[in-house]
């Protein structure tokens, strides 16, 4: 037997795993048919294994990223194909991010499916100002990237008044685009979370509720 | 439809009843079966309610029109429904820019209200004697009626990779 194979010897992990457990709790190992304990090198490697180190701002993104809430927020024919992202074919479900929420108070991602008109986007601003941080933006679709076929007086790009993380292009963009375009996103929060919007935007010191001041108490009441 | 005939008929029912000087009918048009007549701004009222009087009495629409660069420029058209004839008529007026005003159908017709709006927002016409002469579709802070066609046509500079680097409207 190779040192590889008798590592996934299922019986002798299972074995392995009992006299762990057992050291740990600093009995001894009894029995006739006990194995040796392990000692040493050989202990040290097994809970190498079993043990995974990370940095607590890692594992944060890490859940952050799994489990977006998006906001229940349709603009136009986009909110079509970002409906059927939650249905069987490509179920975002998989990913966690199935829980669209009806208010921008419990959602962080608010997907911009569709056209903005001048006069819809001070309050899709202001759905994206309710929502609580950390937040992000999809900007689904030609026209609220670059107004599209309606590129005339009617319409602004969501670039001009609210942060946008990720653009899907599309007219409009398949499910399986959104769905990449969210997975992209996922990347982003894992990999860079220095990438949120305000850091970005140079935004930082406008959040709505102030961290706490250094004397106690609480600021920005 | 009333054929050509019955349409210069209308116009000197128009002609005979319609009180002011000379006819309020300044023109009238018959084409693919569809009879038009224009008529003087300043007495569209009058002449709606006495087309409502010979069975017009459905206003189907109200839209407006910019004629540029003809003069008068701004159009506003009503066309109006026989139901019992199965039978429609439009009628049109025009105004110019500078002067854009149109008496307001609104207190005999209630249908116009909103569509008297939206010529408004759109083109400019301003309807005199509406209740609520408010834009209905722009923001009412929004300066311009984007309809005209003297009105740019706005957007965005849209930038591909092949383009990237060039300086599309000095935008950006």
């Amino acid at each position: 037997m190779s040192e590889r194979d008798e590592l996934f010897d299922a019986s002798a992990l299972r074995v392995n795993e009992l006299n762990a457990r057992q050291m740990l709790r600093g009995a001894a190992l009894e029995g006739l048919n006990a194995p040796a304990p392990l000692e040493g090198a050989e202990l040290e490697r097994h809970v190498e294994e079993r043990v995974l180190t990370t940095t607590l701002e890692k594992a944060v993104a890490w859940a952050r990223s799994n489990a977006f809430f998006p906001a229940t927020f349709g603009l136009a024919c986009c909110a079509i194909e970002m409906m059927s992202i939650v249905a069987s074919r490509v179920d975002v479900a998989r990913f966690g991010y199935e829980a669209f929420r009806a208010s921008p108070r419990q959602a962080d991602l608010l997907i911009l499916s569709g056209r903005v008109s001048i006069k819809m986007a001070p309050i899709v601003r202001r759905i994206y100002d309710q929502m609580l941080e950390p937040k992000w933006a999809i900007a689904m679709g030609a026209c609220c990237s670059s107004t599209g076929v309606f590129n005339n007086y009617a319409l602004v790009p969501a670039d001009h008044f609210m942060p946008v993380d990720v653009h899907v292009p599309g007219c409009p963009p398949r499910p399986e685009a959104l769905m990449h375009g969210v997975l992209r996103l996922r990347k982003m929060v894992q990999d860079d979370p220095e990438m949120g919007w305000r850091e970005r935007y140079g935004a930082q010191g406008t959040e709505e509720v102030l961290p706490p001041a250094p004397g106690g108490g609480r600021s920005g009441a | 439809m009333p054929d050509a005939t019955g349409l210069e008929l209308i116009a000197k029912e128009l002609a005979d009843t319609v009180p002011g000087d000379g006819s309020p009918v300044l023109g009238t048009v018959h084409f693919r079966g569809r009879g038009t007549l224009l008529v003087d701004p300043a007495r569209i009222r009058p002449v709606l309610e006495r087309l409502r009087g010979i069975g017009y009495s459905f206003m189907a629409s109200v839209h407006g029109v910019d004629h540029y660069p003809e003069e008068p420029r701004l159009g506003v058209c009503y066309e109006l429904i026989d139901m019992a004839q199965v039978d429609r008529l439009t009628v049109k007026v025009r105004v110019a820019t500078d002067d854009p005003v149109v008496d307001s159908v609104t207190p005999d017709w209630p249908t116009a209200n909103h569509q008297e709006r939206e010529v408004y927002d759109m083109f400019g016409v301003v309807f005199r004697g509406h209740p609520d002469p408010r834009r209905i579709l722009m923001p009412e802070d929004y300066v311009g009626h984007p309809q005209r066609r003297d009105f740019p046509l706005g957007g965005e500079p849209v930038i591909f990779t092949y383009n990237e680097n060039e300086d599309i409207g000095g935008a950006r």
